[in-house]
């Protein structure tokens, strides 16, 4: 890819393009996990950064891709991820953006071949005037049963300004394939917020609360579950 | 009024009610409501469906949608409907819910331990450390006979009826209002439970300097904690006030007859 993208371009839609051209050719990082092997990658997105990103599971090869997508202004990212017969692959992902900011994750996961399992679990908080995105989408081959595939995306709006894009698709070219999506876009459960305050928790401690637990369902198994949970509550309290 | 054998000095007024009015959705719900409960005191309120009770409770504690349109409510002096809810149960309101909530992702111990932090902060005192807030809330898991390995789990999350009401006990034991607003807790309850959680009212709120208003739809916790004093809400206002014998006569005679 050397030409700019347009939002003409799906994968691109809701893309800052702007912000994209100055970052703009990216090149593809490659990530190859063997036959058998097992992987942990984690990415915290830089400011402005956009990552094409390209994972290549092979037999029996378990992979978890961890994300945190808080960038100021902009921040992408990419993945097409390929699973031969009997891989596993995990992503979770959070997305925390307020002000101005565009976050997106762009995902194609590829069930190549007979017996693979993917999970993906997408958890955003935007305020003010951000977009946050997903678009998600699950090709299972032809030929390739017995595929076990899962999308649960959620977004919680804290400010009615605030946009969630949500897109999961499914691709299935098999027979006898299991593959589930939910989706849901919110705002925070004011029954609980009142409960929270019945016991003395001020407003502001019960939001961030609530939205920490919210946002750690993204990141459960990951090997520096605490690290990016940190970075994320501090990238939540710049926000709320 | 009778069962003034337990009553106060007029000074000791912890909830003072005079005159509350207020509309859900246009409608008018509070008509008047006034009720006084001195220290050391146990009230309950009985009243038929619809009367008013939950929504009594509800604009005590300053839910949203909940605004008092007139009157006045003061708990230990302090006006309680100038406060938001946080405010409130720094104050010492403690609301037990008929329906307690369930926040999936945040461990009980983490909610009360924030809770009791947050209250101790706004009253000026010291937060609890880590280890003493653990001591204190396993004892006040055993006065409820409720097993402290539930305190790690998500608060009220897959929860049975009977293990939220006893939890919503175990805050209370643990945050220690002077007032006490429960809600329906006998709701759900099973006779083992209801026991336990009747002795655990007693244990942590009957008290010189402390009150309770119990929001009931039955006699059957009032054999447990023994009420001073029994009202009958309907039409939004307190239309009869007696001792603990008033309970037992609507038990036998229905609202309808004692309401007419």
């Amino acid at each position: 890819m050397t030409a700019l993208p347009t939002r003409h371009d799906e994968a691109f839609r809701y893309a800052d393009i702007a912000a994209l051209e100055a970052a703009w050719p990216v090149a593809t990082r490659t990530i190859v996990v063997a036959s058998g092997d097992t992987a942990a990658h984690s990415l915290v997105v830089a400011d402005g950064a956009v990552h094409d990103i390209a994972i290549i599971l092979g037999a029996g090869a378990q992979a978890s891709f961890h994300v945190l997508n808080a960038a100021r202004g902009y921040g992408r990212v990419a993945m097409r991820v390929t699973l031969a017969a009997g891989a596993q692959f995990h992503l979770g992902v959070a997305q925390i953006a307020g002000g101005d900011q565009t976050v997106e994750i762009v995902s194609e996961v590829v069930h190549a071949e007979p017996d693979t399992i993917s999970r993906q679990v997408v958890r955003q908080v935007l305020a003010g005037n951000a977009t946050g995105n997903y678009l998600g989408r699950v090709v299972v081959d032809r030929g390739a049963i017995g595929t076990d595939g899962e999308q649960s995306i959620r977004a919680m709006l804290l400010d009615r300004t605030a946009t969630a894009n949500a897109r999961p698709e499914l691709e299935i070219y098999a027979d006898d394939v299991k593959c589930a999506h939910g989706c849901a876009i919110g705002e925070l459960d004011a029954g609980a917020l009142f409960y929270l305050a019945s016991r003395g928790i001020p407003p502001a401690a019960a939001k961030a609360l609530m939205l920490q637990a919210f946002l750690a369902e993204a990141f459960v198994g990951a090997e520096d579950e605490d690290q990016l949970t940190a970075a994320a509550l501090a990238a939540l309290e710049a926000i709320v | 009024m009778t069962g003034q054998s337990h009553g106060t000095q007029p000074d000791m007024t912890l909830l003072s009610i005079t005159d509350l009015t207020n509309e859900i959705a246009g409608k008018p719900i509070l008509q008047g409501l006034s009720l006084s409960i001195g220290a050391g005191e146990i009230h309950a309120i009985m009243g038929p469906n619809g009367a008013g009770k939950s929504t009594l409770a509800y604009t005590l504690g300053g839910r949203p949608g909940y605004v008092a349109t007139g009157g006045s409510a003061t708990l230990d002096g302090a006006d309680l409907l100038a406060m938001a809810p946080h405010e409130r149960a720094a104050a010492g309101l403690f609301l037990g819910f008929q329906y307690p909530v369930e926040i999936p992702g945040v461990s009980m111990v983490q909610f009360l331990r924030e809770a009791l932090n947050s209250q101790r902060k706004s009253r000026g005192e010291a937060p609890l450390s880590g280890g003493a807030f653990l001591k204190l809330a396993r004892e006040q898991a055993a006065l409820l006979k409720l097993d402290a390995e539930m305190l790690k789990r998500p608060v009220n999350v897959g929860f049975s009826g009977g293990e939220k009401k006893r939890a919503e006990m175990v805050q209370m034991g643990i945050l220690d209002p002077k007032l006490a607003i429960l809600d329906e807790t006998d709701s759900g309850l099973d006779i083992d439970a209801l026991k336990i959680v009747g002795e655990g009212i007693n244990a942590i709120m009957r008290k010189p300097d402390k009150a309770v208003l119990l929001i009931t739809h039955y006699q059957r916790l009032l054999d447990y904690v023994k009420p001073d004093y029994v009202h009958v809400l309907a039409g939004g206002r307190i239309v009869r006030s007696g001792g603990p014998e008033l309970a037992l006569e609507l038990e036998e005679q229905g609202y309808e007859a004692l309401v007419a």
